[in-house]
């Protein structure tokens, strides 16, 4: 399967199912050709909504939209979106509806645009509101898979979708099924676990398979339902191996990372030991996809060092 | 002689507002009195005979909606609900009390009769710009009335909303500015001044009437040139009192978010024309 950006999947993805879901409402903030809902305007001109650059009322007129039986999906870059916090907070979150708050442009992975148009605290400020469900899917078909769930009321409260800019190769099989709030074992292992997310998932599977020429079997994890997180999993991994390693595009306070240690602390102890790794509580810069990964430590080789680094702990 | 007698009836409904904010703020120990006395007038032309409603089927699709978007003068809501039959009337002194549906701030999980929560000023113009939208990809089934506090519109995403509901000629839309012309800090005028406020809101493709926010012979009318304008959304800037209907609470800004006290209550009530009685 061709790498992908999981913003190309969205896009696709609403404008296939515009028809069968006619609830499903789309709105945008001048984004629309890089958030790739230009895909369902052009098919849905009567369910797209241009809001201009006025993040905040896009936000407040999703809800009242949700309130009045819709299921709308609000596209920005995830910084712009979830800058909009109180809003998202009263308007959305504290109103339990169906808003879908769809940030792209995740991470240090867009390259060049720098620091300003990179979401790398969203994760954390969005799994702090009660109610709010927050996915972030590693390649195309698990995307597409988390769209089609959040089209429907299945999810009848809110939804943080995290997307990338970026092409991400495939992590799962072609007979993948999406569950919502559960883990992905994508690859077994006994020594430890990598725990990843979005789009260092593949990264973390090819920093796997090198450890094994170093005697380290480790397991690698998907978790794409940062919120609820796959508490349960997390427990069995922390009980069956010695080291974890979590990877994230995303500042390491209060992401993903966060998340398992906030699990590891309420349900241990298990002995364990753990390294977050991430963006570390600074702000992204200008660099080309590549060359940010390799600077942050998001390429296969910065993520086997950390893995050998918390493995060394045991 | 029959308008004569409606604007009878709702004058009567707003004093009932007015008592029951009173009764339910001193109950509460806490709360907004300013500002709920303020809009009564307005929320009983809405409920009573603007609005197009039914207390027996409170989730009917078509409804008319209504956004208290200064969500701190809600207890004038919770009364015109009981009066219309909404809420139990018993629920009324339980205003801010741990358990209550009755929020200090609209909270519609808890009570769904509520149309939004709000109480974070700014935000409820944007949910009534959705609920237009929604209106009118079904034809304009309902009308959608949005209710600003006139410190509130201070808050951008309130531009925001106007220039949305501009684009959109959401002419279901109607805002209702309760202009007091206070606010915590004192004048509203003095802490960020808003004039030229109707040029503001014509400047943003606005339908604009400025009203006595107290009459009902403009009240009504207001509505009806609102529902009669098409193309555009309308906002009437009713200009109010702070305080409203209790001589020593009237135009002050220090009545806007303490509650009478139990003697303070009393002479509220005798002013408001409740005799002695439980």
């Amino acid at each position: 399967m061709a790498a992908k950006a999981t913003r190309q999947t969205f896009g696709e993805t609403l404008a296939e199912i515009g028809a069968t879901h006619p609830n499903v409402v789309v709105m945008d903030a001048d984004l629309s050709k890089s958030t790739m809902s230009k895909l369902f305007a052009a098919k849905y001109p009567d369910r797209f909504f241009e809001l201009g650059i006025a993040e905040s009322n896009m936000v407040g007129a999703a809800a009242g939209m949700a309130l009045c039986g819709k299921i709308p999906f609000i596209c920005s870059f995830a910084c712009f979106l979830t800058g909009r916090y109180e809003t998202i907070r009263i308007s959305v979150a504290y109103s339990q509806v169906p808003v879908r708050i769809v940030g792209t442009h995740a991470g240090i992975g867009i390259g060049e645009d720098g620091n300003s148009q990179m979401g790398l605290e969203d994760l954390t400020i969005m799994r702090a509101l009660p109610h709010m469900t927050v996915i972030q899917p590693a390649d195309d078909i698990e995307t597409r898979q988390a769209v089609q769930l959040l089209a429907t009321n299945a999810v009848p409260g809110p939804a943080y979708l995290r997307l990338t800019r970026q092409k991400l190769e495939a992590v799962n099989k072609s007979d993948y099924r999406f569950q919502l709030g559960k883990g992905v074992v994508l690859r077994d292992g006994s020594d430890m676990t990598i725990l990843a997310t979005g789009g260092v998932v593949h990264n973390s599977l090819k920093a796997a398979e090198l450890l094994t020429t170093q005697g380290i079997n480790a397991r690698v994890v998907n978790i794409h339902t940062v919120k609820p997180i796959d508490a349960d999993l997390i427990e069995k991994c922390a009980r069956e191996t010695k080291a974890f390693l979590t990877v994230e595009d995303h500042n390491i306070v209060g992401g993903m990372g966060g998340a398992v240690a906030e699990v590891l602390a309420d349900r241990g102890p298990f002995g364990i030991r753990m390294l977050r790794w991430g963006i570390q509580d600074r702000f992204g810069e200008s660099g080309s996809p590549e060359e940010l990964y390799q600077a942050y430590g998001l390429d296969v080789d910065g993520i086997l060092a950390k893995a050998k680094e918390v493995y060394a702990r045991i | 002689m029959l308008e004569i007698n409606k604007m009878k009836q709702l004058e009567e409904k707003a004093r009932q507002i007015r008592i029951d904010s009173i009764q339910m703020l001193t109950e509460a120990g806490s709360g907004h009195p300013g500002g709920s006395l303020s809009v009564a007038d307005l929320v009983a032309a809405l409920m009573f005979d603007v609005m197009k409603h039914d207390p027996k089927r409170p989730d009917w699709e078509d409804r008319d909606r209504f956004v208290m978007s200064k969500g701190h003068c809600i207890p004038a809501w919770y009364s015109a609900l009981a009066q219309a039959g909404y809420i139990d009337r018993n629920l009324l002194p339980t205003l801010r009390k741990l358990g209550s549906p009755l929020q200090g701030h609209p909270d519609r999980v808890l009570l769904p009769c509520l149309e939004a929560s709000t109480g974070s000023l700014g935000q409820g113009l944007s949910i009534a710009v959705g609920m237009a939208l929604a209106s009118k990809m079904k034809g304009n089934a309902f009308r959608v009335f949005c209710m600003l506090g006139d410190g509130e519109i201070q808050e951008g995403q309130v531009w925001e909303a106007a220039m949305a509901a501009a684009k959109f000629k959401l002419d279901t839309l109607v805002a209702i500015v309760d202009h007091n012309g206070l606010q915590i800090d004192g004048f509203v005028e003095q802490v960020m001044p808003l004039e030229p406020l109707a040029d503001k809101w014509k400047a943003f493709n606005w339908h604009v009437i400025s009203i006595d926010g107290h009459e009902f012979g403009q009240i009504l009318p207001a509505f009806e040139r609102a529902s009669d304008t098409k193309g555009k959304p309308t906002v009437i800037l009713a200009k109010t009192i702070k305080g409203k209907g209790v001589s020593f609470m009237e135009n002050l800004c220090d009545w806007h978010g303490v509650a009478p006290n139990r003697e303070q209550e009393a002479q509220a009530l005798a002013e408001l024309g409740v005799t002695k009685s439980k």
